[in-house]
């Protein structure tokens, strides 16, 4: 395979990272968002993949199985596992309506395809597409920790912004060290096990795993104190 | 012995003093504090004196920094200075032994940090590297917030001390920057370097905007004075005898130290002149015709301390502009005035503050409205405090007519500067001092006819006594010296010579004497002199001669009851009051004063028949009012706005975070 054909099948990817980022907010519902979660660790491990056979870094192919186990299907199946425990509302309860919350994506998009520029300039492995819709997905990502009310899905939002780094990572530098990617891939799931625990724990300290009520909780409490 | 050792040994004699009062009890602790200061302020005033005499001194101590030695150095500036620090912290440790009798047994603080805070004012006097003038600098800052919330069970005095506080803050700020700035030109936190830098015209400019505003915040020039009248009235009167009767001075010191000696005479801009006149002018008129409206006897005078750094500063804004225009002479006679208005006021306002606090003493209260009649009981006090007002209020033969008279002469002989708006403006500042020296002298009228004169107002003031000798004999000196700088300008002028022989390259020495030692005159013998003992010998035949033909020989003096339009219930409250005394100028200025007046009157019965009448009449500082108030609400709403920021939920803090990380990525790529 040729190196520019494998350069094209990344930016094809992107592309397709973008649109699922741009699923994950549009969901309302929360299972739906969890679906689209898995399918972005499904193609982070395409990604790797790809980029390992065009590069001949046979690492990374313990990377995209790796990846593909624990993005594609753990995460997602510790999360289903903890919505189905608790009992969570099936909506998503955004704080910003849905279209809204499109339209702000879609100039954040833009906005990083304008930042990236400069970058053009200094990147050799990487087109600037795929650096520039790496960066709108990890804005994406913070986007939906902002913009929706429950816990989970801030969560989710933060592990979409790590999968959006983890795709920049192996699209600019060819795939970081393996012992660099083992790290943090044991850490993202050190991270998913904590958020779980927590989620029981509040869950049983607050009656609810809504921020605000949380908040409001808190509030009350400090009142009484 | 050399000056530096004599300096050292006042410094020392201070720490002595601090040690004192922190280790002894008792009488003990009033005795050794007062002692040792006693003590400094006589070495410093020596210093001082050598100073002025001989050549420049100077001293590295091991102190401070590893590789920051503390330099030290006395030239004519610091000795003029440390003299003037000498000059009134003797007569206030004199006076603080029997003035804090009163305060036995609840002193420590006050006992501690007077002392240090002595300290402060002599070390930034002596720096000679940025470092030690800003450490002495704080010093003097902190201990003195602590020495106006020395009576901090009222609330008054704590949010006086706050304010305080933070006004001196800021002033530290902006005194750093200028630092920061000569520091960047000079390469060197020492003063030398800083002077034998050349720094570019704009950056000299910004070193005197930060100096100019960090200092005169400290001084208490308009606009920046809010923290004045509120944090010396509050202080015992020792400590704001010698807040304002010294700090003050201290700033000035400063200012003239940064402006005329780091950044150079040479380099001086013609607004930078244009800008301190119009600041000493407006603090001038501005101090004086808020004082009049107070009745508050130390906030009365804390305004006037205004008024006089305003006068101060006109001397000193003059010279700069005339030293920019090439009139060095002239500028020098500026600078001179300036200075000895420094002295002057420092010795005249201490007296009145010392006065002040042997009234409150007798009198139990500040306010003026309850005093009154006080030269019978209190005679001394009463003469001394008589003399003060005098001297301030610039007539002969007392001290504050010459400097005010220099300053006059600096103005009156200023040629015709460049531009319209300069060729105005020094007439313009010449006016506003003679207003400004008019309204002091109705002022003190007022003061010592409602203190002193007329029938006690209250139980209080009727039964009030005598102060002790200790405080009688630190009140008598600076009223000596009061009347010795006003008579013997002659011998006092020359001393100051070697000030502008350093800062300006000019000498006044030479022509000071042209007229004989008996008259001063200024420049040039043609234009004007003056001579205090011809005045005063002037003033004492017409007097006497006047005195004689009322008077006499033979006729004795009558006394009877006094005339009272047939009403035979004579009481306290049909006198004059310290408000009725100002109502016309409360008129006259109205539109600056803005009075918030309210008459209520009873009228039960008819229309006709008003039982009661009450009239209340208060004067807000409208500088506090429009410029400090909105100034202090938009940071308090800021703040809370931002409190409440803190207080939102995780998904404001990510908002907040992500918003950071947009504008980062927009304004770095």
């Amino acid at each position: 395979m040729s190196m520019s054909l494998v350069q094209q099948l990344v930016d094809g990817l992107a592309a397709l990272m973008l649109l699922v980022s741009f699923a994950l907010l549009a969901q309302h519902r929360l299972l739906s968002v969890l679906h689209w979660f898995a399918a972005q660790g499904v193609l982070l491990a395409v990604t790797a993949t790809i980029v390992a056979y065009g590069t001949g870094n046979h690492e990374l192919y313990i990377s995209a199985v790796m990846t593909f186990l624990l993005k594609g299907l753990l995460l997602p199946w510790l999360l289903w596992h903890v919505i189905k425990r608790l009992h969570v509302h099936r909506e998503v309860e955004p704080l910003v309506n849905l279209t809204l919350t499109m339209l702000i994506a879609l100039g954040i998009t833009l906005f990083s395809f304008h930042i990236i520029q400069p970058i053009e300039k200094i990147s050799e492995s990487l087109t600037s597409d795929s650096m520039a819709i790496a960066t709108a997905c990890v804005l994406l990502g913070m986007l939906m920790m902002i913009t929706r009310r429950k816990a989970i899905t801030q969560v989710i939002g933060f592990l979409a912004v790590e999968n959006s780094l983890f795709f920049a990572a192996i699209g600019s530098t060819n795939g970081m060290p393996l012992v660099v990617e083992i790290g943090i891939a044991f850490d993202v799931l050190i991270a998913a096990l904590i958020f779980g625990l927590f989620f029981f724990q509040i869950r049983t300290t607050f009656d609810s795993l809504e921020v605000d009520a949380m908040h409001a909780a808190l509030q009350d409490r400090e009142d009484e104190a | 012995m050399n000056a530096m050792t004599l300096a050292a040994g006042s410094g020392i004699a201070a720490l002595a003093a601090a040690a004192g009062a922190g280790l002894l009890r008792g009488h003990l602790q009033r005795s050794a504090l007062c002692l040792f200061l006693g003590i400094s302020g006589l070495l410093s005033a020596s210093a001082g004196l050598v100073g002025l005499l001989t050549s420049t001194a100077s001293l590295i101590l091991p102190l401070g920094l590893p590789w920051l030695p503390m330099h030290f150095r006395i030239d004519g500036l610091a000795a003029f200075f440390l003299l003037v620090i000498g000059a009134l912290l003797v007569p206030v440790a004199i006076y603080s032994q029997g003035y804090l009798k009163g305060y036995q047994g609840r002193m420590d603080a006050l006992a501690v940090f007077l002392p240090l805070f002595v300290i402060g004012m002599q070390g930034v006097v002596l720096a000679n590297d940025a470092f030690a003038f800003m450490l002495f600098w704080e010093l003097m800052s902190i201990s003195s917030y602590f020495l106006v919330t020395f009576e901090h069970e009222n609330l008054e005095n704590r949010k006086a001390g706050f304010i305080y506080l933070l006004m001196a803050h800021l002033a530290g700020l902006l005194i750093l920057g200028a630092f920061a700035v000569l520091y960047a030109s000079g390469g060197s936190f020492e003063f030398s370097a800083m002077r034998a830098a050349d720094i570019s015209s704009f950056w000299a400019s910004v070193a005197f905007l930060l100096a100019a505003f960090g200092f005169g915040t400290k001084a208490g020039a308009v606009p920046m004075h809010g923290w004045l009248p509120d944090a010396h009235p509050v202080a015992p009167s020792n400590v704001s005898a010698l807040m304002s009767g010294i700090m003050l001075k201290v700033a000035i010191f400063g200012f003239v130290r940064v402006t005329w000696d780091l950044i150079g005479s040479g380099d001086f801009q013609w607004w930078w002149g244009a800008v301190v006149l119009a600041a000493g002018a407006s603090s001038a008129v501005f101090g004086v015709l808020f004082a009049l409206q107070q009745h508050d006897l130390k906030r009365l005078l804390a305004y006037h301390s205004i008024e006089n750094i305003g006068i101060i500063l006109i001397g000193l804004g003059l010279s700069m502009l005339l030293a920019h225009f090439g009139h060095p002479m002239l500028a020098a006679l500026g600078l001179i005035a300036g200075l000895y208005h420094t002295i002057n006021h420092a010795l005249f306002k201490g007296l009145l503050f010392m006065g002040a606090g042997a009234v409150l003493h007798a009198a139990g209260t500040r306010d003026m409205e309850s005093m009154g009649g006080l030269v019978h009981r209190m005679p001394a006090t009463a003469l001394f405090f008589l003399i003060a007002s005098i001297s301030i209020s610039a007539l002969p033969p007392f001290n504050g007519f010459v400097s005010e008279w220099l300053t006059f002469q600096t103005a009156l002989m200023s040629p015709q500067l460049g531009g319209a708006l300069l060729t105005a403006i020094v007439p313009f500042s010449a006016a506003m001092l003679a207003l400004a020296g008019a309204l002091a002298a109705a002022c003190f009228v007022k003061v010592f006819g409602i203190v002193f004169l007329g029938h006690a107002r209250s139980e209080a003031a009727a039964s009030a006594h005598e102060v002790d000798a200790w405080m009688k004999v630190g009140m008598a000196i600076p009223a000596f010296f009061c009347l010795l700088l006003g008579l013997l300008p002659v011998l006092f002028v020359p001393l100051l010579d070697v000030i502008p022989r350093n800062l300006l390259d000019v000498s006044l020495a030479a022509h000071v004497h042209e007229h004989g030692w008996l008259w001063l005159s200024p420049v040039d013998v043609s234009h004007a002199s003056y001579s205090a003992p011809v005045a005063l010998a002037g003033m004492l035949t017409i007097g006497g001669l006047a005195f004689w033909w009322l008077h006499p020989k033979g006729s004795t003096v009558r006394r009877g009851s006094i005339w009272s339009c047939g009403n035979p219930h004579l009481n306290a409250r049909m006198q004059y009051t310290a408000t009725s005394f100002s109502q016309p100028l409360r008129r006259i200025f109205g539109g600056i004063l803005q009075p918030d007046e309210h008459a209520h009157i009873e009228r039960p019965a008819h229309k006709l028949l008003s039982q009661k009448v009450r009239h209340a009449v208060h004067v807000a500082d409208p500088v506090v009012n429009r410029l400090h108030r909105p100034l202090a609400d938009a940071v308090l709403t800021l703040a809370h706005a931002v409190q409440k920021e803190h207080q939102r939920g995780i998904h404001a803090y990510l908002a907040w975070t992500f918003a950071t990380v947009l504008v980062l990525l927009a304004v770095f790529t």
